[in-house]
C-alpha cells in the first residue's frame, strides 16, 4: 500500500508491504539511528517520536504513520549533539547501541515534564534498557543536561 | 511478527466491523505490541486509529475512555489522575516504559483479558462497563468471563470517581509483569477487593469485601487466601502467590486509609 | 600526566550519541542475501531426513543447505589462542542435534519474508534420543552427547567424552587433611549459579562477501577478529589467507562475542553462491542459540581457627558445558584460581569436572568462572564469619595477601601490586559498615542488612595472550594507531589513544585510531580476559616509545646535529644546546616522504609471563520486604584497585556496569529450562535484566596501586567488576533476615519461604 509519512520534516511517499513496522520503514530509508534490540517491545532501543510522542517503532505499523510526522534522532541532531557531549563528558555512553533510543526518550522527557525530579526522570526513562553502564552515569548526564536548560 | 495481506485504515466503525467479519483471520490492530509478537497470518489488518476513539471524557462521577486511548494518557490526563484517587494512573505506571504505554491502548488491554493486566485489576475495583460496537454494553466482570466473539470494543465507561481507591502490585523487577496485583476501593461501607495476576484473571473476593465492611482486616486477608484460586508459573509458585495475596490486600487497605492511591 | 588518568571523552561518543550508522547491520550492502537458520526443536536427536525441495522452489530463495552440504571438518568456535584448550566438537551442520536451537538448515533468499516462508517448508524427520538436561545427571549418563569418532582435543584436558566428561583437573598445595584436622572449625557448603545471559543490546550479526580477489570478507560483531578468521578458515576448509575479518562498532559483548556465533552461516552462503549474505540474530536466538555463563555447582570446604585465620580451602566445581565446549575447560579453572588465593591458606585443593548436557553451550561471560567461584567462596567465608561471630570485613583484612606475596592457587604470578586492604577499609566507610553491620534494622515491614565480598581477576592470560600495536607518523604530522584490540563499547580505542598520546607527548586530537581488519591490523588476541589495557596498552607504549626515538633520530639527521643533543618534546625535535635549531613534527614528517626519507611506522608486540590481579571490595546495603521477600539494593559501594586508572570516567562506568550485571545475577536473572530442554526465558520479557528502577546509584572509588609490569602502572578492570554483588547481596540478605541463599538468583520466594521456616510458620 501507499503511505505518505513525513520523517524529520521530509515527506516519504512510498509503497510498503502492508504489515511493515515503522522501524523497518525507517531503516530501509536510511535512518540507521533506529536500532532493534528485541522482539518483545521491552528494550526501548527503537524509540522514535510520532507527532512528538515517544513510541516503540517496532510496534507501530508504518501504515498507521501515514499522514503523521515521525522524528528520529537524525531529526533532532542539534539537541542530540549537545546532550551527547554532556553524556561523553561524564563517561555515560559505552557501546552506544541503546543511545539513540535513550536520547529520543530524554528529549521527549524534556518536552513532556519540564524540570523533572531525578525520580521522575528515572521513571520516564525506565523503558530504555542499557546493559553497559549501570545507568548511574546516564542519570547524572540527564540531570546535568536538564539543569543546564538547553532548548 | 504477523503478516497481513491488506491493511485497512478504517474510516468508520461500520467499515471496521464489517471488515472483521469478512475473514476468519481478520484482526483488529490496536496497540500492536502484543499482535506483533504473534505469527498470525492475517488477511486484513483492521486499524481503528482514525476514528477518534482516543478521547477521555469526564462526566461527574464517570469517565468515558475511548478504546484507542493510550495507557500513557491515563497517566497524564487530569481527569483520570483525579478519578478514584488516581487508581487508574497508578495501575499503569510500571508497565514496561513510556514509549510502550504510548502504543498500548486501553481497549487492547481490556479486550486481551490477560491475567497479568494491572489495568483490569484496577477497573474491576470500580464500576466499569465495556462498550462493544455489536454486542452493546456489558459490565466488565461479565465481559471478562464471556466467550470471545469478534467485535470492536469502542470505549469503557468507568463509574465511581468519588470512591477512595488504592492499587498495589508485587513485581520481581520494577517494570516486569506483576507477580500479583491488588486493588481496593471504598464508598461509604461498600468495599471492593480485587486480586489479579494470580496468575489468573483479576477477580473480586466477596468475603473479603464483607469482612472489610465489618472492619475485620484479618478475616479479609484470610478470605483472599482461601477463596481465590492461585497458580504457579515462571515467576512464582501458587503457595507464594497465596501468601502474598494477603500481604498485598493489607497494604492496599493501608494505602487507602492513609492517602488514597497517590504515592 | 596529560592524557593518562584523565577523564577523556570516548573518541567515538559523538558518533554513537548522534546515531551514526556505524554498526554491522548499518554497513551491510543492500543486496545481501538474507540468511536464516532452521533450528532443532529437540534437545537431542538424530536427523533421519531433511526434505528441502519445497523450500527451494520458493521464489527468491537462493539456497537451502543441510548437513549433507557441509564439510566434515570438526572445529571449535572458541575465541581462544591456538592451540585452543577447546574440544573440536562442532560441524557447521550435522545430522545430530544436541540442544533445542541447534542449527539444522541454512536458508538464504532475497528478503526476510521469502526466507521465513521457505523455512516453514523444510520437512525434517527426527529420531529422538534421550536428552540430558540436568547437569548433575550428566556424568556417566547412558545418553552420550558426543559419540562422534572425529571428536578431538589439541591436548589432553582431562576429558572422557564417552562419560560426557569434557574436562577435569585441578591443583593443590600443602597437606590438606592435616590442616583440616587441626582447624577449630571446618565448614562445607554447596552453591549453585545459573547460565546467565550476557544480554548485550546488539544481537549477533554478520555479513559476508567475496572481494575483487574472491577472498571471503567477513564483517561481524565480534570480540575476536583474528580467532574468527582462523576458525572460519578451518571450518570451511579454506586457507587462512583466503579469509578477511573486519570489526566495525559493536553494541556490547561482555564475552558473548568471544565465541563465533553468527559468522559461519552467511560465510557458507557466500562461498556457495558467490553473493553477499547477511544474518542478524533475533533476540530469541541470542538468548537461546548462542552461549552463556556456565551453570555451576561449587562446593567449598573451609577450615579456620576461632580467631578467623583461614588455613585450608577445598573447592570442587561441577560445570555445565552445555552441548559444546568452547570455553568449558578454561572458565572452570578460574573458579578456584581466582578465589582461593585471596585467603593465603596453608593448604588448598581445587578440582573440577566439566560435563556435556543437551542445553545451550556455555561460553565467555565477564568474570569467566571467577564470578561463580567468587559467589561460592565469598559466601562460604561470610557464613564462616557468622558462625565464628566475627566481622566478615575483618576476616578479610586478617587473611588477604600482602603486596608482593606469592599466592597459593593463583598460578600466574605473585601479588605484585595491591591496595586491597584499603579497598576494604574505604568500602566499609562508604557503606557505613561499622554503624550497620550486625545491627538489627527492622521496622517490622522491612529489614535492612549489609554484606560484603572481595574479589580478584587477572590481566590478560599469562604466557598466551599476545597483542601488537602499530603507530605510524603520517606525512601531515598526525599519527595513526593501528590495533587489533576490539572496542565493544568499553572505550579501549580511547584508552589506547590516551596511552599513545601520553607517550608521544601530544594531544589526543593528533591520533586517529584505526578500525580492526585482519588484513591490515596488527595481531591481537582480541578483547577478553581483561587484557586490552594491560597487554595491548603496553604494546602501544612500546611502539610509541620506539617511534619517539625514531623521530628524534630523523630530526637530528635533518637538523644536522648529533643524536646526543637532540630532544623530541612531542611537537618538535630541538637541539638541547641551541633551541633555535629545531624542526617541527609536521615539516619533519613531510620531509620524510620526499626524496631520501624514511617513512616512520613502528610495530611492537607484547605478552606477559604474569597476570597481575585487579582487586575489588564490594559492599551492599539491602532492604528486604518482610511481607513479600522482595529485595531492593539501596546502596552499593565498591572500591577498585585496577592499578593506575587510565581514564577515571570510563573505569567508573565499567565498574558501575559490571556491578549492575552482578546485581542482576544476584537477584533477577533466572534462566530456566523445561524438562524437554527448551529455554523458557528467551526474551527480555521473561529474562529480566535490571532496569534503571531496579538499581541504586552505584558508588565507585579507586584505590590504585602501581603495577610495575603494566603500562603507566595499570592492570585491568573489565571483568573483576561483576563478581562481588552476588555474595555481598546474599550476605546482606542473611544479615537482614537470617535466610541463606546458596543458589542464584536469590528470589523473593526463596527468602519469604526461608523467613517462614525460621518463624515456624507463615506470617502476614
Amino acid at each position: 500500500m501507499k503511505v505518505k509519512i513525513k520523517v524529520n520534516g521530509k515527506l516519504f511517499d512510498k509503497h510498503i508491504p502492508n504489515d511493515m513496522m515503522l522501524i523497518d520503514f525507517l531503516r530501509k530509508y536510511g535512518f540507521y539511528s533506529v536500532k532493534r534490540g528485541c522482539e518483545s517491545s521491552n528494550c526501548g532501543l527503537c524509540t522514535v517520536w510520532v507527532d512528538q510522542k515517544p513510541v516503540l517503532s517496532c510496534s507501530y505499523p508504518a501504515a498507521r504513520a501515514d499522514g503523521h510526522e515521525v522524528t528520529t534522532l537524525e531529526g533532532v541532531l542539534p539537541e542530540a549533539e549537545v546532550f551527547g557531549r554532556v553524556m561523553a563528558s561524564m563517561g555515560a555512553e559505552q557501546c552506544g547501541f541503546c543511545s539513540p533510543g535513550f536520547v529520543m526518550a530524554v528529549l521527549a522527557l524534556k518536552r513532556e515534564i519540564p524540570n523533572p525530579t531525578e525520580e521522575q526522570a528515572r521513571e520516564y526513562l525506565a523503558g530504555n534498557l542499557c546493559r553497559c553502564s549501570g545507568y548511574a552515569s546516564q542519570m547524572k548526564a540527564v540531570m546535568q543536561y536538564l539543569k543546564e536548560g538547553y532548548q | 511478527m504477523f503478516t497481513a495481506k491488506t491493511y485497512l485504515l478504517a474510516s468508520s466503525l461500520e467499515e471496521a466491523y464489517d471488515a472483521l467479519q469478512k475473514n476468519k483471520t481478520n484482526t483488529l490492530v490496536a496497540g500492536c505490541c502484543w499482535l506483533k509478537m504473534t505469527r498470525k497470518r492475517i488477511w486484513t489488518a483492521v486499524d481503528i486509529s482514525r476514528l477518534g476513539l482516543d478521547s477521555i471524557v469526564p462526566d461527574g462521577d464517570t469517565l468515558q475512555i475511548g478504546a484507542m486511548a493510550s495507557l500513557h494518557s491515563l497517566e497524564t490526563d487530569p481527569a483520570v489522575k483525579g478519578f478514584a484517587g488516581g487508581i487508574l494512573s497508578e495501575a499503569v505506571r510500571r508497565i514496561v516504559g513510556v514509549q510502550f504505554r504510548n502504543c498500548a491502548t486501553v481497549g487492547g488491554c481490556v479486550w486481551m483479558r490477560a491475567g497479568f493486566s494491572d489495568l483490569l485489576t484496577a477497573l474491576l475495583a470500580l464500576d466499569t462497563t465495556v462498550c462493544l460496537y455489536h454486542a452493546g454494553q456489558m459490565p466488565l466482570d461479565e465481559f471478562l468471563t464471556s466467550p470471545v466473539k469478534k467485535d470492536i470494543l469502542t470505549h469503557i465507561i468507568v463509574r465511581g470517581g468519588q470512591r477512595r481507591a488504592a492499587y498495589v502490585s508485587m513485581r520481581l523487577t520494577e517494570t516486569d509483569f506483576p507477580v500479583l496485583t491488588a486493588a481496593v476501593s471504598l464508598l461509604g461501607e461498600d468495599w471492593r477487593v480485587v486480586l489479579g495476576a494470580r496468575p489468573g484473571l483479576a477477580a473480586r473476593c466477596e468475603r473479603a469485601e464483607n469482612a472489610l465492611g465489618t472492619g475485620d482486616r484479618d478475616a479479609a486477608i484470610q478470605a483472599v487466601r482461601d477463596d481465590l484460586r492461585y497458580g504457579g508459573n515462571l515467576r512464582a509458585s501458587e503457595a507464594y502467590r497465596r501468601q502474598v495475596a494477603g500481604v498485598l490486600l493489607a497494604r492496599a487497605v493501608e494505602k487507602l486509609a492513609g492517602e488514597g492511591a497517590a504515592e | 600526566m596529560n592524557t593518562v588518568n584523565q577523564p577523556i571523552p570516548k573518541i567515538d561518543a559523538q558518533a554513537l550519541t548522534t546515531g551514526k550508522g556505524v554498526y554491522t547491520d548499518d554497513l551491510a550492502p543492500a543486496n545481501c542475501l538474507i540468511v536464516k537458520v532452521l533450528r532443532s526443536p529437540h534437545a537431542f536427536a538424530k536427523i533421519k531426513s531433511i526434505k528441502t525441495d519445497a523450500a527451494l522452489k520458493v521464489n527468491g530463495i537462493e539456497c537451502v543447505l543441510t548437513y549433507a552440504d557441509m564439510p566434515k571438518i570438526r572445529y571449535t568456535l572458541a575465541g581462544q589462542s591456538y592451540p585452543e584448550p577447546s574440544p573440536y566438537d562442532r560441524y557447521i551442520l550435522e545430522d545430530i542435534v544436541r540442544y533445542v536451537g541447534d542449527p539444522v538448515a541454512i536458508v538464504a533468499g532475497r528478503d526476510e519474508r521469502t526466507v521465513d516462508k521457505a523455512l516453514k517448508m523444510i520437512r525434517v524427520k527426527y529420531e529422538l534420543l534421550p536428552p540430558v538436561i540436568d547437569f548433575e545427571q550428566a556424568l556417566d549418563n547412558p545418553s552420550v552427547i558426543h559419540p562422534e569418532a572425529d571428536y578431538f582435543n589439541n591436548f589432553p584436558i582431562g576429558g572422557d567424552v564417552k562419560r560426557n566428561l569434557l574436562a577435569s583437573g585441578g591443583h593443590s598445595g600443602g597437606d590438606l587433611d592435616a590442616v583440616f584436622s587441626s582447624c577449630d572449625i571446618v565448614q562445607e557448603e554447596t552453591y549453585y549459579t545459573k547460565a546467565n545471559a550476557q544480554a548485550m543490546m546488539e544481537t549477533f550479526r554478520t555479513y559476508t562477501y567475496l572481494d575483487h580477489n574472491s577472498r571471503l570478507t567477513v564483517v561481524t560483531s565480534t570480540q575476536v577478529p583474528f580467532h574468527c578468521r582462523r576458525q572460519i578458515a578451518r571450518a570451511l576448509g579454506l586457507p587462512k589467507s583466503a579469509v578477511r575479518v573486519i570489526k566495525p562498532r559493536i553494541g556490547g559483548g561482555f564475552g558473548a562475542k568471544q565465541t563465533l556465533v553468527s559468522e559461519m552461516f552467511p560465510a557458507v552462503v557466500t562461498m556457495r553462491t558467490g553473493r553477499p549474505a547477511k544474518i542478524v540474530y533475533t533476540r530469541q536466538e541470542t538468548f537461546a542459540a548462542s552461549n552463556s555463563r556456565h551453570q555451576m555447582r561449587v562446593t567449598v570446604k573451609v577450615g579456620a581457627m576461632k580467631d578467623g585465620t583461614i588455613r585450608a580451602l577445598d573447592v570442587y566445581a561441577l560445570s555445565n558445558a552445555g552441548a559444546y565446549g568452547e570455553h568449558a575447560s578454561t572458565t572452570v579453572g578460574l573458579v578456584g584460581s581466582k578465589s582461593i588465593a585471596l585467603y593465603t591458606p596453608e593448604a588448598y585443593r581445587f578440582h573440577y569436572d566439566v560435563v556435556y548436557t543437551n542445553t545451550m553451550a556455555g561460553g565467555a561471560f565477564r568474570g569467566y568462572g571467577a564470578t561463580q567461584g567468587c559467589f561460592a567462596v565469598e559466601s562460604a567465608i561470610n557464613q564462616l564469619a557468622d558462625r565464628l561471630g566475627l566481622d566478615p570485613a575483618e576476616i578479610r583484612l586478617k587473611n588477604i595477601p600482602k603486596q608482593g606475596a606469592a599466592m597459593p592457587a593463583y598460578l600466574d604470578g605473585p601479588l605484585s601490586s595491591s591496595r586491597l586492604d584499603e579497598c576494604i577499609r574505604r568500602g566499609m566507610e562508604m557503606i557505613g559498615w561499622k554503624e550497620k553491620f550486625g545491627i538489627c534494622r527492622s521496622d517490622g515491614k522491612t529489614a535492612r542488612g549489609v554484606g560484603m565480598a572481595i574479589t580478584m581477576q587477572g590481566s590478560g592470560i599469562a604466557n598466551i595472550d599476545t597483542c601488537a600495536a602499530t603507530i605510524r607518523l603520517n606525512d601531515n604530522g598526525f599519527y595513526t594507531l593501528f590495533i587489533g584490540a576490539t572496542d565493544m563499547g568499553t572505550g579501549c580505542d580511547t584508552i589506547l589513544a590516551q596511552m599513545a598520546a601520553e607517550t608521544l607527548h601530544c594531544p589526543m586530537e593528533r591520533i586517529t585510531v584505526d578500525g580492526v581488519d585482519t588484513d591490515h591490523s596488527p595481531f591481537d588476541k582480541g578483547s577478553y580476559a581483561s587484557g586490552t589495557t594491560y597487554l595491548t596498552g603496553m604494546a602501544v607504549v612500546k611502539a610509541c616509545t620506539e617511534l619517539c626515538e625514531k623521530i628524534r633520530r630523523q630530526g637530528a639527521l635533518k637538523l644536522g646535529i648529533s643524536l646526543s643533543q637532540a630532544a623530541f618534546d612531542g611537537d618538535q625535535v630541538v637541539s638541547t644546546l641551541d633551541p633555535a635549531q629545531a624542526i617541527g613534527l609536521e615539516p619533519l614528517a613531510q620531509q620524510l616522504v620526499v626524496g631520501d626519507g624514511e617513512w616512520l611506522q613502528v610495530t611492537a608486540t607484547h605478552s606477559s609471563p604474569v597476570s597481575p590481579p585487579p582487586l575489588m571490595a564490594g559492599f551492599a546495603d539491602v532492604e528486604v520486604d518482610l511481607g513479600t521477600g522482595k529485595v531492593r539494593v539501596l546502596d552499593y559501594a565498591a572500591v577498585v584497585d585496577c592499578g593506575t586508572v587510565i581514564n577515571p570516567n570510563l573505569a567508573t562506568v565499567q565498574a558501575q556496569g559490571g556491578i549492575a550485571q552482578g546485581i542482576g545475577m544476584a537477584l533477577y536473572e533466572d534462566i530456566q529450562y523445561n524438562p524437554q530442554g527448551k529455554m523458557l526465558n528467551d526474551s527480555f520479557m521473561q529474562y529480566k535484566i535490571p532496569s534503571r528502577l531496579d538499581l541504586p546509584d552505584i558508588r565507585v572509588e579507586f584505590a590504585p596501586s602501581y603495577e610495575p609490569s603494566g603500562p603507566f602502572g595499570a592492570k585491568s578492570i573489565g571483568e573483576v567488576v561483576i563478581n562481588t554483588p552476588s555474595p555481598a547481596i546474599a550476605s546482606a540478605i542473611f544479615q537482614a533476615t537470617g535466610v541463606i541463599c546458596r543458589s542464584l538468583p536469590a528470589t523473593p520466594e526463596h527468602i519469604l519461604l526461608g523467613m517462614a521456616k525460621k518463624q515456624g510458620g507463615a506470617g502476614a
